[in-house]
């Protein structure tokens, strides 16, 4: 991107045009990828809600969780420490699971070791 | 009409916001500004003014809520003292930083340790990189004269800096004296209303102040803070002349006294230059050709107009109500900074620093005329003997 000199940027480090931070692509500080496991999604939205970047993708017209917005996840995992369908199948199992284990609905990949 | 009233110089400052009648005041009280705060409180509960008085926990969050009412679009004042802008050092930063026109009363004094109440410069020195704009007042008046104009300097569209209006603790800011208190329609007037340009309260056009800012663009807005710096110096004049004309004053950069036809000239800040040109009135009666140079704006400093009043001098003594610890010499700044402003514009006259009144110590007559005949005896020798006296202390 070109950088701008310093007469031509809003003084004082304002942010004037609100929800420019779409153009600024953080998934490449991701270390770990959230994907999807054998669990079926219920979709509650928990996560939606609860995501600090907006990556949580949904179909609003059907009501459907749909995946995740890779270019702007930095992998935080919140959407997978508040997946109750995640809770669901830790405590049915009654063992610690790894976070990428394949049972869970969402789980946490790290980057390198993505199965595409 | 205007009239005279016998005032403190915080009184005056008091009265100065009620008549600017600010939208926030965020302070908190700190000895010797604290009756400026008392005082003003008073105006809030008297239903004088339409201010929302915002009273914090501590200097720090003075400040903040400062910053945050600003930010919003208000015009917002505040006052302190020494520790108590200590405390707020980290948002008196950003302040200035985020572009805030926040005006401060700053009493100036000494800071711990040992703990003193009294007056001296070591407070606002601090802050002299923190990208604030600067004025000195002699008195209450010139405090007062300084706060209504320092609204209309920070909130220029060319500056846009926060403002601190200093003037010395104790002797002034609690001394009564004849204060001319114009009409309050007419500060009013010259005021004016603000018209903030990106308040955060215009929520239809949302925006973000303060966000993190890396070494890919951190840099272009403090070049921005230089370029706001170089306008302010030209707006403190406009907005002089303006006030000069409307209220008979006779406001500049600096107020050269008996200085024009001057062999030597003290130059120093505050309540000391009042008392300098009584010396000055008794030294030029016995036939010494002595002159003293009072500084208004030391930020931004004006080094090339300073060089212009001074260059024709045969000695110049400076003298610094603080000290620039482990600086060159271990002089005081306005020292450090006058000597390398006339330096660099080539003007080569022989100079002294004079260190004085730390901590509130009295600085009497005596003292200033024997720093003028120092000054003379360096004129005739063209040597400084001392580049650093620290005057008055107890060897």
């Amino acid at each position: 991107m070109e950088q701008k000199g310093w007469r031509d940027i809003p003084i004082g480090g304002m942010i004037l045009d609100a929800g420019n931070a779409v153009e600024y692509l953080t998934g490449g500080w991701r270390a770990f990828r959230p994907v999807f496991g054998e669990a079926d999604c219920i979709h509650c939205f928990t996560c939606w809600l609860y995501c600090p970047d907006s990556s949580i993708l949904v179909d609003t017209e059907n009501e459907k969780m749909t995946g995740f917005d890779l270019e702007h996840c930095k992998g935080c995992g919140i959407c997978a420490a508040v997946c109750p369908v995640n809770e669901k199948v830790i405590k049915k199992t009654d063992q610690e699971l790894e976070r990428d284990d394949v049972r869970l609905c969402i789980r946490m990949v790290e980057e390198g070791k993505v199965e595409e | 009409m205007s009239k005279f009233e016998a005032l403190q110089g915080n009184e005056a400052v008091a009265t100065a916001m009620r008549q600017i009648n600010p939208d926030v005041v965020a302070a908190y009280p700190i000895t010797p500004q604290t009756s400026t705060v008392q005082k003003f409180a008073d105006f809030v509960a008297d239903g004088l003014v339409d201010t929302e008085f915002v009273c914090v926990e501590s200097e720090h969050s003075a400040m903040s809520a400062c910053v945050g009412a600003s930010t919003a679009g208000a015009r917002v004042m505040t006052a302190t003292a020494a520790n108590g802008l200590a405390l707020m050092w980290e948002i008196v930063y950003i302040a200035a930083s985020n572009r805030c026109p926040i005006v401060m009363s700053l009493v100036n004094r000494a800071l711990s340790a040992p703990i003193n109440i009294h007056c001296d410069h070591s407070d606002v020195m601090g802050m002299r990189d923190s990208g604030w704009i600067i004025l000195f007042s002699e008195d209450g008046q010139e405090a007062y004269d300084n706060l209504i104009q320092a609204v209309r300097i920070g909130e220029h569209p060319d500056v846009l800096l926060p403002v601190a209006v200093c003037q010395d603790g104790f002797i002034t800011s609690h001394e009564m004296a004849r204060v001319e208190i114009y009409d309050d329609a007419d500060v009013k007037a010259f005021v004016g209303e603000y018209e903030p340009r990106w308040p955060l309260l215009d929520v239809e056009n949302p925006k973000t102040y303060g966000p993190l800012d890396f070494y890919d663009y951190y840099y272009e807005h403090k070049r921005q803070q230089v370029e706001a710096m170089e306008h302010a110096q030209r707006v403190i004049l406009e907005v002089a002349e303006e006030f000069n004309r409307k209220f008979n004053r006779d406001y500049g950069l600096f107020e050269p006294y008996r200085l024009q036809d001057a062999r030597v000239a003290v130059v120093a800040a505050n309540s000391t230059a009042g008392t300098a040109k009584t010396v000055v009135d008794q030294l030029r009666d016995q036939g010494l050709k002595v002159g003293l140079l009072k500084p208004r704006v030391f930020r931004p400093f004006p080094a090339r107009e300073l060089t212009e009043a001074l260059q024709h001098l045969e000695a110049i003594a400076v003298m610094d109500r603080s000290i620039s610890f482990g600086a060159m010499n271990n002089a005081g700044p306005l020292f450090l900074e006058l000597a390398a402003a006339l330096t660099l514009h080539g003007v080569h006259i022989p100079m002294a620093d004079y260190v004085y009144g730390l901590g509130g110590r009295d600085v009497r007559p005596a003292e200033i005329e024997h720093v003028y005949r120092d000054a003379l005896e360096i004129a005739e020798t063209g040597q400084t003997e001392r580049m650093v006296t620290y005057l008055g202390v107890r060897e």
